[in-house]
């Protein structure tokens, strides 16, 4: 039973301002992780993709979705995981990328930049802009960042991978 | 044999290669030789939880018994696992765990790029998932070999130990049985005869740029299809399921 009436369109609203909570700064809207959101059986299923197959703010954001949703008199959600399409970083808006960049994380360029065995992708500091940056390690502080340093402001920086 | 057992089997065998090294890596948790590299081998760890997560779900939607994947994960006995004999290997010192990586890592990125035509869809989803994961495993699995091998004579010497150490459990990656025979013919497994040989080639460039020796095939290990294992599995299992063993159904 769908106790309050609402397109799923407003469903969809009602979640989309829901913070990543690994990187405050941007939505899961803006982050691609919101997929949709359907009626099927009377229920409200709300679909999102993780990042990585092991991204653990999954369940977390699953949390909020049903949280947000019952302050509105929403109860019969269901949140549904799908791998399909595949999530990529060229779902990030535009917006989502300047957020990035003014919270000191260096956004993805376009996914194909990550063709296997080149290393010659060139990430901006955020900090500063400066394109003398290098690679320190390509796994960072979580699954979908790596860990760059400017070599001309000589800040440590993570960098979002492109994916 | 149904479709039905068959893709179960085919997905268990899978998920458990990456629960089991999943398990492994993350033995190196707060134990890398540097904190990048600590890092590294954790965010490989968790692509794997991640991985084995998604396949033992899968696996237990197939069996249709009102399974869990946790129940999957942790209450099976020995003999029941199916990951291949070379992911349970120790991680040794850091070459042993870089050689590992290296020989699974080019396996699993030649072979997921496979599963991504499977004519099951939900393994082939899976599969485009965790293909560009497996992009970045294998980059850091071919950048530590190569520095390594053409670093210094003891980083070298240590290295071809590694290789040779574990060349035999890489034999078993690519043995093939009924269960693979019968999906392979509906078009959801993968033929393993043609990612052998491109296997060889990837991994023979790799190590003669970094200066080291593909070792002969000699024997070959085998077992895993069976469930049998070598005894490094036992005590893998005995820490990964202790909680479960004995505290059944806990929760956070």
């Amino acid at each position: 039973m769908v106790t309050v009436d609402l397109y799923p369109d407003e469903v969809y609203n009602l979640v989309s301002e829901i913070p990543d909570p690994e990187i405050p700064v941007i939505t899961i809207k803006d982050l691609g992780i919101l997929r949709g959101v359907r009626i099927e059986d009377g229920a409200y299923i709300v679909t999102i993709t993780p990042t990585y197959t092991a991204c653990p703010a999954m369940g977390m954001i699953g949390d909020q979705i049903k949280e947000i949703l019952e302050s509105h008199g929403v109860t019969n959600v269901k949140v549904e995981l799908t791998y399909k399409p595949a999530w990529t970083t060229d779902w990030l808006t535009q917006e989502a990328k300047l957020k990035l960049k003014k919270y000191g994380i260096a956004p993805p360029n376009h996914s194909s930049c990550s063709k296997l065995f080149s290393t010659a992708e060139i990430v901006s500091c955020p900090q500063c802009n400066s394109k003398h940056t290098s690679l320190i390690s390509r796994f960072g502080s979580t699954a979908c960042k790596a860990l760059y340093k400017c070599d001309d402001c000589k800040e440590t920086f993570d960098a979002f991978k492109c994916h | 044999m149904t479709t039905k057992d068959a893709t179960y089997t085919y997905t268990l065998r899978l998920g458990d290669d990456a629960l089991i090294l999943g398990h492994r890596l993350s033995e190196l948790c707060s134990r890398g030789p540097i904190l990048e590299e600590d890092l590294a081998l954790t965010n490989v760890a968790l692509d794997m939880i991640g991985r084995a997560q998604a396949l033992l779900k899968y696996a237990a939607d197939i069996e249709g018994k009102g399974k869990t994947d946790d129940d999957i994960a942790y209450r099976r006995a020995e003999i029941n696992y199916y990951n291949h004999l070379l992911i349970e290997q120790p991680n040794g010192d850091f070459a042993h765990t870089i050689a590992r990586q290296l020989f699974v890592s080019v396996f699993e990125f030649l072979f997921y790029t496979e599963l991504e035509k499977s004519r099951d869809e939900t393994l082939a989803a899976i599969a485009s998932k965790t293909i560009k994961e497996i992009k970045y495993h294998m980059q850091h699995a071919i950048d530590w070999t190569l520095r390594l091998g053409d670093g210094t004579s003891e980083s070298h010497k240590r290295m071809q130990t590694a290789v040779n150490d574990l060349w035999m459990y890489t034999g078993e990656l690519f043995e093939m049985d009924e269960v693979d025979a019968q999906l392979m013919r509906e078009g959801i497994a993968v033929d393993l005869i043609p990612i052998k040989a491109k296997w060889h080639d990837d991994i023979k460039t790799v190590l003669s740029k970094a200066t080291l020796l593909m070792p002969e095939d000699t024997y070959m290990q085998t077992g895993s299809k069976k469930g049998i294992h070598t005894e490094n599995l036992g005590h893998i299992l005995s820490e990964m399921q202790y909680l479960q063993r004995a505290y059944p159904d806990a929760k956070w």
